[in-house]
Protein backbone atom coordinates (compact mmCIF):
# COMPACT_ATOMS: atom_id res chain seq x y z
CA UNK A 1 0.00 0.00 0.00
CA UNK A 2 3.04 2.46 1.07
CA UNK A 3 4.98 1.14 -1.38
CA UNK A 4 2.22 1.60 -4.51
CA UNK A 5 2.16 5.42 -3.49
CA UNK A 6 5.89 5.67 -3.43
CA UNK A 7 5.86 4.08 -6.67
CA UNK A 8 2.88 6.38 -8.01
CA UNK A 9 4.90 9.52 -6.62
CA UNK A 10 8.24 8.40 -8.44
CA UNK A 11 6.80 7.31 -11.87
CA UNK A 12 6.88 10.43 -13.83
CA UNK A 13 10.51 11.27 -13.01
CA UNK A 14 11.40 7.88 -13.98
CA UNK A 15 8.98 7.71 -17.00
CA UNK A 16 11.03 11.63 -17.91
CA UNK A 17 14.32 10.02 -17.18
CA UNK A 18 13.36 6.93 -19.31
CA UNK A 19 12.79 9.18 -21.87
CA UNK A 20 15.86 11.37 -21.66
CA UNK A 21 18.33 8.55 -21.50
CA UNK A 22 16.44 6.51 -24.84
CA UNK A 23 16.41 9.50 -26.91
CA UNK A 24 20.29 10.68 -25.79
CA UNK A 25 20.83 6.41 -26.56
CA UNK A 26 19.10 6.67 -30.06
CA UNK A 27 20.72 10.21 -31.36
CA UNK A 28 23.69 9.39 -30.31
CA UNK A 29 23.54 6.18 -32.25
CA UNK A 30 22.24 7.66 -35.15
CA UNK A 31 24.71 10.74 -35.62
CA UNK A 32 27.00 8.02 -34.81
CA UNK A 33 29.22 10.04 -32.83
CA UNK A 34 32.38 8.61 -31.25
CA UNK A 35 32.34 7.46 -27.52
CA UNK A 36 35.38 9.98 -26.88
CA UNK A 37 32.97 12.69 -27.88
CA UNK A 38 30.06 11.73 -26.76
CA UNK A 39 29.37 8.28 -24.96
CA UNK A 40 25.56 6.92 -25.46
CA UNK A 41 24.64 5.80 -22.31
CA UNK A 42 24.90 2.31 -23.12
CA UNK A 43 28.70 3.19 -23.74
CA UNK A 44 28.57 4.54 -19.98
CA UNK A 45 26.89 1.59 -18.50
CA UNK A 46 29.97 -0.12 -19.76
CA UNK A 47 32.23 1.80 -18.21
CA UNK A 48 30.23 1.43 -14.85
CA UNK A 49 30.80 -2.79 -15.76
CA UNK A 50 34.47 -3.06 -17.02
CA UNK A 51 35.37 -0.27 -14.28
CA UNK A 52 34.12 -1.21 -11.21
CA UNK A 53 36.43 -1.82 -9.33
CA UNK A 54 38.38 1.38 -9.82
CA UNK A 55 35.03 3.23 -9.77
CA UNK A 56 34.21 1.33 -6.53
CA UNK A 57 37.80 2.34 -5.08
CA UNK A 58 37.45 6.01 -5.65
CA UNK A 59 33.73 6.02 -5.17
CA UNK A 60 34.55 4.84 -1.56
CA UNK A 61 36.97 7.55 -1.11
CA UNK A 62 34.91 9.92 -2.21
CA UNK A 63 31.95 9.57 -0.16
CA UNK A 64 33.84 9.11 2.94
CA UNK A 65 35.14 12.86 2.07
CA UNK A 66 31.13 13.63 1.89
CA UNK A 67 30.00 12.18 4.38
CA UNK A 68 32.83 13.75 7.10
CA UNK A 69 32.82 16.80 5.77
CA UNK A 70 29.13 17.26 5.83
CA UNK A 71 29.47 15.69 9.33
CA UNK A 72 31.65 18.27 10.13
CA UNK A 73 29.65 20.96 8.71
CA UNK A 74 26.63 20.06 10.66
CA UNK A 75 28.43 19.90 14.12
CA UNK A 76 30.20 23.16 13.49
CA UNK A 77 27.38 24.45 11.80
CA UNK A 78 24.97 23.82 14.52
CA UNK A 79 26.94 24.91 17.79
CA UNK A 80 27.64 28.03 15.71
CA UNK A 81 24.14 28.82 15.73
CA UNK A 82 22.80 27.65 18.80
CA UNK A 83 26.43 30.59 19.96
CA UNK A 84 24.96 33.09 17.71
CA UNK A 85 21.85 32.73 19.30
CA UNK A 86 22.70 32.74 22.74
CA UNK A 87 24.69 36.08 22.97
CA UNK A 88 23.54 39.10 20.18
CA UNK A 89 26.89 40.50 20.59
CA UNK A 90 28.68 37.49 18.98
CA UNK A 91 26.20 37.45 16.35
CA UNK A 92 26.58 41.10 15.25
CA UNK A 93 30.16 40.36 15.18
CA UNK A 94 30.30 36.53 13.40
CA UNK A 95 27.45 36.90 11.09
CA UNK A 96 29.03 39.70 8.48
CA UNK A 97 31.74 37.68 8.52
CA UNK A 98 30.09 34.42 7.86
CA UNK A 99 28.23 35.88 4.65
CA UNK A 100 31.72 37.59 3.30
CA UNK A 101 33.09 33.83 3.86
CA UNK A 102 30.83 32.47 1.90
CA UNK A 103 31.77 34.98 -1.37
CA UNK A 104 35.00 33.46 -1.71
CA UNK A 105 34.62 30.91 -4.37
CA UNK A 106 36.07 27.29 -2.96
CA UNK A 107 37.90 26.41 -6.27
CA UNK A 108 40.32 29.29 -5.43
CA UNK A 109 40.37 28.38 -1.67
CA UNK A 110 40.88 24.76 -2.76
CA UNK A 111 44.35 24.80 -3.90
CA UNK A 112 45.14 27.08 -1.06
CA UNK A 113 44.64 24.13 1.31
CA UNK A 114 45.84 21.52 -0.25
CA UNK A 115 48.75 23.56 -0.19
CA UNK A 116 48.18 23.96 3.61
CA UNK A 117 47.03 20.70 4.24
CA UNK A 118 48.78 18.66 1.84
CA UNK A 119 47.09 15.83 -0.18
CA UNK A 120 45.55 13.58 2.09
CA UNK A 121 42.28 13.66 3.57
CA UNK A 122 41.81 16.89 5.11
CA UNK A 123 41.67 19.21 2.61
CA UNK A 124 38.78 17.91 1.05
CA UNK A 125 37.10 17.77 4.59
CA UNK A 126 37.84 21.60 5.30
CA UNK A 127 36.75 22.44 1.96
CA UNK A 128 33.58 19.94 2.33
CA UNK A 129 32.57 21.85 5.33
CA UNK A 130 33.24 25.12 4.10
CA UNK A 131 30.25 24.68 1.62
CA UNK A 132 28.32 22.61 3.58
CA UNK A 133 28.06 24.48 6.86
CA UNK A 134 26.81 27.56 5.64
CA UNK A 135 23.37 26.50 5.19
CA UNK A 136 23.40 24.71 8.12
CA UNK A 137 24.07 27.48 10.27
CA UNK A 138 21.41 29.99 8.81
CA UNK A 139 18.69 27.37 8.53
CA UNK A 140 19.20 26.55 12.26
CA UNK A 141 19.96 30.26 13.39
CA UNK A 142 16.24 31.62 11.43
CA UNK A 143 15.05 28.13 13.34
CA UNK A 144 15.78 28.90 16.62
CA UNK A 145 14.29 32.40 16.00
CA UNK A 146 10.88 31.39 14.12
CA UNK A 147 9.22 30.17 17.86
CA UNK A 148 6.41 32.38 18.61
CA UNK A 149 7.29 35.12 20.89
CA UNK A 150 4.30 34.43 22.95
CA UNK A 151 5.75 30.53 23.88
CA UNK A 152 8.11 33.21 25.36
CA UNK A 153 5.87 34.65 27.45
CA UNK A 154 3.87 31.23 28.35
CA UNK A 155 7.55 30.03 29.08
CA UNK A 156 8.56 32.76 31.34
CA UNK A 157 5.39 32.35 33.74
CA UNK A 158 5.72 28.28 33.49
CA UNK A 159 9.13 29.15 35.28
CA UNK A 160 11.44 27.73 32.33
CA UNK A 161 15.37 29.53 32.29
CA UNK A 162 16.90 30.82 28.85
CA UNK A 163 18.20 27.40 28.84
CA UNK A 164 14.96 25.50 29.28
CA UNK A 165 13.36 27.72 26.98
CA UNK A 166 16.39 26.66 24.47
CA UNK A 167 15.86 23.09 25.07
CA UNK A 168 12.12 22.51 25.54
CA UNK A 169 10.89 25.50 22.93
CA UNK A 170 13.43 26.80 20.54
CA UNK A 171 15.60 24.02 19.86
CA UNK A 172 12.51 21.71 18.53
CA UNK A 173 11.25 24.67 16.76
CA UNK A 174 14.21 25.32 14.74
CA UNK A 175 14.37 21.69 13.46
CA UNK A 176 12.36 22.05 9.99
CA UNK A 177 14.90 24.93 9.31
CA UNK A 178 17.83 23.45 10.57
CA UNK A 179 16.62 20.17 8.39
CA UNK A 180 16.30 22.23 5.24
CA UNK A 181 20.06 23.88 5.60
CA UNK A 182 20.78 20.19 6.31
CA UNK A 183 19.68 19.11 2.79
CA UNK A 184 20.88 21.60 0.92
CA UNK A 185 24.02 20.94 2.29
CA UNK A 186 23.97 17.12 1.55
CA UNK A 187 23.67 18.54 -2.16
CA UNK A 188 26.46 20.79 -2.07
CA UNK A 189 28.69 17.89 -0.63
CA UNK A 190 29.12 16.17 -3.84
CA UNK A 191 30.33 19.50 -5.29
CA UNK A 192 32.71 20.11 -2.27
CA UNK A 193 34.53 17.23 -2.90
CA UNK A 194 34.87 17.27 -6.15
CA UNK A 195 36.71 20.27 -6.36
CA UNK A 196 38.66 19.29 -3.08
CA UNK A 197 39.93 16.23 -5.23
CA UNK A 198 40.59 18.48 -8.28
CA UNK A 199 42.87 20.60 -6.90
CA UNK A 200 45.45 17.82 -5.44
CA UNK A 201 44.50 14.40 -5.01
CA UNK A 202 45.94 10.66 -5.68
CA UNK A 203 42.37 8.86 -5.21
CA UNK A 204 38.44 9.76 -5.56
CA UNK A 205 36.01 9.85 -8.54
CA UNK A 206 37.21 14.05 -9.04
CA UNK A 207 40.45 12.52 -9.40
CA UNK A 208 39.36 9.71 -11.69
CA UNK A 209 37.52 12.28 -14.01
CA UNK A 210 40.56 14.34 -14.29
CA UNK A 211 42.54 10.97 -15.02
CA UNK A 212 40.38 9.82 -17.60
CA UNK A 213 40.01 13.31 -19.69
CA UNK A 214 43.50 13.44 -20.94
CA UNK A 215 42.90 9.63 -22.24
CA UNK A 216 39.87 10.88 -23.70
CA UNK A 217 38.05 7.73 -21.94
CA UNK A 218 34.97 9.93 -21.33
CA UNK A 219 32.45 7.00 -20.76
CA UNK A 220 34.12 6.80 -17.13
CA UNK A 221 34.09 10.36 -16.47
CA UNK A 222 30.22 10.15 -17.65
CA UNK A 223 29.92 6.91 -15.12
CA UNK A 224 32.05 9.11 -12.19
CA UNK A 225 29.09 11.77 -12.74
CA UNK A 226 26.11 9.11 -12.70
CA UNK A 227 28.10 7.94 -9.37
CA UNK A 228 28.55 11.07 -7.49
CA UNK A 229 25.01 12.02 -8.51
CA UNK A 230 23.81 8.78 -7.23
CA UNK A 231 26.03 9.02 -4.07
CA UNK A 232 24.65 12.94 -3.66
CA UNK A 233 21.08 11.71 -3.62
CA UNK A 234 21.80 9.27 -1.31
CA UNK A 235 22.88 11.62 1.59
CA UNK A 236 19.74 13.82 0.71
CA UNK A 237 17.64 11.15 1.22
CA UNK A 238 19.10 9.93 4.92
CA UNK A 239 19.05 13.29 5.75
CA UNK A 240 14.57 13.56 4.83
CA UNK A 241 14.66 9.94 6.49
CA UNK A 242 16.25 10.81 9.54
CA UNK A 243 14.18 14.27 9.28
CA UNK A 244 10.86 12.23 9.46
CA UNK A 245 12.11 10.15 12.21
CA UNK A 246 12.83 13.71 14.05
CA UNK A 247 10.41 16.03 12.83
CA UNK A 248 7.48 13.74 12.78
CA UNK A 249 5.05 17.05 13.92
CA UNK A 250 6.11 18.85 11.13
CA UNK A 251 4.10 16.50 8.99
CA UNK A 252 0.65 17.19 11.29
CA UNK A 253 0.88 20.95 10.28
CA UNK A 254 1.13 19.76 7.23
CA UNK A 255 -2.00 17.53 6.84
CA UNK B 1 0.95 42.13 67.31
CA UNK B 2 0.53 44.74 65.00
CA UNK B 3 3.52 42.81 62.33
CA UNK B 4 0.75 39.64 62.63
CA UNK B 5 -2.04 41.78 61.83
CA UNK B 6 -0.18 43.23 59.49
CA UNK B 7 1.13 40.21 57.27
CA UNK B 8 -2.58 38.57 57.56
CA UNK B 9 -3.84 41.46 56.31
CA UNK B 10 -1.15 41.13 53.18
CA UNK B 11 -1.73 37.37 52.84
CA UNK B 12 -5.07 37.42 52.63
CA UNK B 13 -5.11 39.85 49.50
CA UNK B 14 -3.53 37.67 46.50
CA UNK B 15 -3.79 40.70 43.72
CA UNK B 16 -3.81 44.34 44.63
CA UNK B 17 -3.81 47.05 41.78
CA UNK B 18 -4.24 50.90 42.56
CA UNK B 19 -4.45 53.17 39.57
CA UNK B 20 -2.29 51.29 37.13
CA UNK B 21 -2.12 52.73 34.05
CA UNK B 22 -0.12 51.18 30.85
CA UNK B 23 0.55 52.85 27.01
CA UNK B 24 1.54 51.68 23.98
CA UNK B 25 3.59 54.32 22.01
CA UNK B 26 0.18 56.79 21.19
CA UNK B 27 -2.27 53.87 22.75
CA UNK B 28 -3.25 53.92 26.62
CA UNK B 29 -4.99 50.65 27.13
CA UNK B 30 -5.23 50.91 30.81
CA UNK B 31 -6.16 54.09 32.30
CA UNK B 32 -5.94 53.90 36.34
CA UNK B 33 -7.56 50.74 37.07
CA UNK B 34 -8.63 49.42 40.54
CA UNK B 35 -8.56 45.93 41.62
CA UNK B 36 -8.28 43.96 44.60
CA UNK B 37 -8.41 40.36 44.47
CA UNK B 38 -8.83 38.34 47.71
CA UNK B 39 -6.66 34.92 47.91
CA UNK B 40 -9.24 32.06 46.59
CA UNK B 41 -11.11 34.45 45.35
CA UNK B 42 -12.45 34.14 41.52
CA UNK B 43 -12.71 37.29 39.66
CA UNK B 44 -14.02 37.58 36.48
CA UNK B 45 -12.97 40.64 34.39
CA UNK B 46 -15.68 41.25 32.00
CA UNK B 47 -15.14 43.76 28.95
CA UNK B 48 -15.60 44.43 25.22
CA UNK B 49 -12.78 43.41 23.03
CA UNK B 50 -9.63 45.22 23.17
CA UNK B 51 -10.47 46.92 26.21
CA UNK B 52 -6.89 46.06 28.28
CA UNK B 53 -7.90 42.90 29.40
CA UNK B 54 -5.30 41.01 28.61
CA UNK B 55 -2.82 43.63 29.25
CA UNK B 56 -4.52 43.84 32.43
CA UNK B 57 -3.14 40.18 32.93
CA UNK B 58 0.19 40.60 31.24
CA UNK B 59 1.09 43.12 33.81
CA UNK B 60 -0.07 41.24 37.60
CA UNK B 61 1.42 37.98 35.85
CA UNK B 62 5.04 40.42 35.52
CA UNK B 63 4.78 39.54 31.56
CA UNK B 64 5.14 44.09 31.68
CA UNK B 65 5.46 47.09 33.51
CA UNK B 66 2.92 49.54 34.46
CA UNK B 67 3.38 53.19 33.35
CA UNK B 68 2.00 54.26 36.08
CA UNK B 69 -0.46 53.33 39.91
CA UNK B 70 0.64 50.31 41.69
CA UNK B 71 0.67 46.62 41.49
CA UNK B 72 1.68 43.77 44.02
CA UNK B 73 0.73 39.73 44.08
CA UNK B 74 0.80 38.60 46.89
CA UNK B 75 2.68 41.60 48.65
CA UNK B 76 5.58 41.68 46.21
CA UNK B 77 5.99 44.28 43.68
CA UNK B 78 8.63 43.15 41.52
CA UNK B 79 8.12 41.64 38.54
CA UNK B 80 10.15 38.82 38.46
CA UNK B 81 8.25 38.34 42.12
CA UNK B 82 4.65 38.68 40.48
CA UNK B 83 6.16 36.34 37.83
CA UNK B 84 7.23 33.47 40.41
CA UNK B 85 3.84 33.48 41.40
CA UNK B 86 1.20 33.60 38.44
CA UNK B 87 0.39 31.16 35.88
CA UNK B 88 -0.73 32.13 32.74
CA UNK B 89 -3.28 30.67 30.21
CA UNK B 90 -2.89 32.42 27.05
CA UNK B 91 -5.76 32.68 24.58
CA UNK B 92 -4.38 30.40 22.22
CA UNK B 93 -3.33 27.54 23.50
CA UNK B 94 -0.10 27.23 22.64
CA UNK B 95 0.77 23.33 23.35
CA UNK B 96 4.23 22.33 21.85
CA UNK B 97 3.72 19.92 18.82
CA UNK B 98 6.38 17.73 19.79
CA UNK B 99 5.14 17.07 22.65
CA UNK B 100 2.65 14.93 24.05
CA UNK B 101 -0.55 16.03 25.86
CA UNK B 102 0.63 14.80 29.38
CA UNK B 103 4.33 16.10 28.59
CA UNK B 104 2.66 19.34 27.59
CA UNK B 105 1.13 19.45 31.00
CA UNK B 106 3.92 18.66 32.61
CA UNK B 107 6.08 22.16 30.88
CA UNK B 108 6.30 23.48 34.26
CA UNK B 109 7.19 21.21 36.48
CA UNK B 110 10.14 20.05 34.26
CA UNK B 111 10.69 23.88 34.10
CA UNK B 112 11.26 23.60 38.07
CA UNK B 113 13.75 20.63 37.74
CA UNK B 114 12.48 17.56 37.68
CA UNK B 115 12.88 14.90 35.78
CA UNK B 116 10.40 13.84 33.14
CA UNK B 117 9.49 11.17 34.51
CA UNK B 118 9.24 12.08 37.98
CA UNK B 119 6.91 15.12 36.59
CA UNK B 120 4.67 12.65 34.47
CA UNK B 121 4.16 10.70 37.78
CA UNK B 122 2.65 13.59 39.78
CA UNK B 123 0.61 15.21 36.16
CA UNK B 124 -0.74 11.66 35.79
CA UNK B 125 -3.44 11.48 38.69
CA UNK B 126 -5.10 14.76 37.79
CA UNK B 127 -5.28 13.99 34.04
CA UNK B 128 -7.23 10.77 35.35
CA UNK B 129 -9.06 13.08 37.49
CA UNK B 130 -10.18 16.08 34.95
CA UNK B 131 -11.22 13.48 32.39
CA UNK B 132 -8.55 13.12 30.36
CA UNK B 133 -7.10 9.74 30.93
CA UNK B 134 -7.35 8.06 27.81
CA UNK B 135 -5.16 11.36 26.04
CA UNK B 136 -1.81 11.34 27.83
CA UNK B 137 0.47 10.28 24.58
CA UNK B 138 -2.01 12.27 22.24
CA UNK B 139 0.00 15.10 20.07
CA UNK B 140 -1.90 18.22 19.98
CA UNK B 141 -2.78 17.48 16.47
CA UNK B 142 -4.79 14.79 17.21
CA UNK B 143 -6.82 16.79 20.11
CA UNK B 144 -9.80 18.60 19.61
CA UNK B 145 -10.06 22.23 20.23
CA UNK B 146 -11.97 21.88 23.24
CA UNK B 147 -9.81 18.68 24.39
CA UNK B 148 -7.02 21.00 23.80
CA UNK B 149 -7.59 23.59 26.24
CA UNK B 150 -8.32 21.41 28.76
CA UNK B 151 -4.60 20.45 28.39
CA UNK B 152 -3.47 23.83 28.34
CA UNK B 153 -5.58 24.43 31.28
CA UNK B 154 -4.31 21.36 33.23
CA UNK B 155 -0.34 23.26 32.54
CA UNK B 156 -1.63 25.93 33.68
CA UNK B 157 -2.85 24.07 36.90
CA UNK B 158 0.19 21.73 37.22
CA UNK B 159 2.60 24.94 37.21
CA UNK B 160 1.79 24.94 41.35
CA UNK B 161 1.36 28.61 41.24
CA UNK B 162 -1.41 30.55 43.75
CA UNK B 163 -2.64 32.51 41.11
CA UNK B 164 -4.30 31.35 37.73
CA UNK B 165 -4.43 34.10 35.14
CA UNK B 166 -6.94 32.75 32.37
CA UNK B 167 -6.86 34.97 29.35
CA UNK B 168 -9.93 34.43 27.24
CA UNK B 169 -9.62 30.37 27.74
CA UNK B 170 -12.63 29.26 25.55
CA UNK B 171 -12.82 32.25 23.27
CA UNK B 172 -11.66 30.51 20.23
CA UNK B 173 -14.03 27.61 20.70
CA UNK B 174 -17.78 26.80 19.01
CA UNK B 175 -20.63 27.39 21.55
CA UNK B 176 -21.63 23.74 22.34
CA UNK B 177 -18.30 22.98 23.36
CA UNK B 178 -17.63 26.28 25.37
CA UNK B 179 -20.52 25.32 27.66
CA UNK B 180 -19.13 21.66 28.15
CA UNK B 181 -15.83 23.40 28.95
CA UNK B 182 -17.73 25.83 31.29
CA UNK B 183 -19.09 23.19 33.57
CA UNK B 184 -15.80 21.52 33.44
CA UNK B 185 -13.26 24.29 34.78
CA UNK B 186 -16.19 24.89 36.97
CA UNK B 187 -15.77 21.57 39.02
CA UNK B 188 -12.20 21.84 38.17
CA UNK B 189 -12.02 25.08 40.00
CA UNK B 190 -13.73 23.70 42.77
CA UNK B 191 -11.11 20.80 43.24
CA UNK B 192 -8.56 23.20 43.59
CA UNK B 193 -8.95 26.39 45.61
CA UNK B 194 -6.72 29.14 43.43
CA UNK B 195 -6.94 32.45 43.36
CA UNK B 196 -8.60 32.82 39.48
CA UNK B 197 -8.77 36.12 37.60
CA UNK B 198 -10.56 35.19 34.36
CA UNK B 199 -10.60 37.45 30.94
CA UNK B 200 -13.84 37.18 29.28
CA UNK B 201 -16.34 38.99 27.07
CA UNK B 202 -19.02 36.36 27.74
CA UNK B 203 -21.41 37.63 30.27
CA UNK B 204 -22.60 33.90 31.34
CA UNK B 205 -19.03 32.73 31.40
CA UNK B 206 -18.10 35.27 34.13
CA UNK B 207 -21.13 34.47 36.25
CA UNK B 208 -20.65 30.82 36.43
CA UNK B 209 -17.12 30.91 37.06
CA UNK B 210 -16.66 34.05 39.34
CA UNK B 211 -17.29 34.89 42.61
CA UNK B 212 -17.20 38.45 41.89
CA UNK B 213 -17.44 40.00 37.92
CA UNK B 214 -15.33 43.45 37.89
CA UNK B 215 -17.12 45.10 34.34
CA UNK B 216 -14.20 46.97 32.42
CA UNK B 217 -15.14 49.69 29.83
CA UNK B 218 -14.14 50.14 26.41
CA UNK B 219 -10.25 51.35 25.94
CA UNK B 220 -8.83 52.85 27.79
CA UNK B 221 -9.61 50.38 29.84
CA UNK B 222 -10.99 51.07 33.93
CA UNK B 223 -13.25 49.18 35.99
CA UNK B 224 -16.68 50.89 35.65
CA UNK B 225 -18.17 48.31 38.42
CA UNK B 226 -17.76 45.51 40.82
CA UNK B 227 -20.72 42.67 41.21
CA UNK B 228 -20.92 40.09 43.43
CA UNK B 229 -21.32 36.71 42.25
CA UNK B 230 -23.78 34.80 44.73
CA UNK B 231 -25.55 31.70 43.02
CA UNK B 232 -26.81 28.55 44.55
CA UNK B 233 -25.37 25.47 43.39
CA UNK B 234 -26.37 23.45 40.75
CA UNK B 235 -25.83 22.56 37.38
CA UNK B 236 -24.54 25.03 34.46
CA UNK B 237 -28.54 24.71 33.41
CA UNK B 238 -30.41 24.60 35.95
CA UNK B 239 -28.01 27.86 36.82
CA UNK B 240 -28.10 30.13 33.49
CA UNK B 241 -31.85 30.04 33.66
CA UNK B 242 -32.57 30.83 37.45
CA UNK B 243 -33.63 33.89 38.86
CA UNK B 244 -30.68 35.38 40.34
CA UNK B 245 -28.65 34.65 37.41
CA UNK B 246 -30.99 36.78 34.88
CA UNK B 247 -31.00 39.52 37.59
CA UNK B 248 -27.04 39.50 37.77
CA UNK B 249 -26.76 39.27 33.86
CA UNK B 250 -29.31 42.17 33.67
CA UNK B 251 -27.24 44.46 36.05
CA UNK B 252 -24.24 43.55 34.46
CA UNK B 253 -25.36 44.11 30.76
CA UNK B 254 -26.46 47.24 32.05
CA UNK B 255 -22.82 48.57 33.89
CA UNK B 256 -21.15 47.90 30.39
CA UNK B 257 -23.81 50.39 28.16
Amino acid sequence: MRWASHVRRAAPTLVLLAAVVGLWEVVVQAANTPAWLWPSPAAVARSLADDDGLLARNAWVTAREMLLGFALAAAVGMLLAALLHFSAAVRRAVYPILVASQTVPVVVLAPILVVAFGYGLLPKLAIVALVCFFPVVVGMSDGLRSADRQYRRLMLTLDAGALDLFRRVELPASLPALFSGLRIAAAYAAIGAVFGEWAGSGSGLGYVMQQAAPALATPRIFASVVLLTAMALALFGAVTLVERLAVPWSRDAAA
Amino acid sequence: MQDLIETSVETATAVELAGVSKRYGDVLALDRADLTVRRGERVALLGPSGCGKSTLLALIAGLEEPDGGALAVGGATDARERLAQCALMPQRDLLLPWRSALDNACLALENQGLSRAEARRRAQPLFAELGLAEFERARPSELSGGMRQRVAFLRTLLAGKDVLLLDEPFGALDSLTRAALQGWLRDALDRERRTVLLVTHDVEEALLLADRVAVLSPRPGRVLAEVAVDLPPGTRRELVVSAPFLELREQILEALE
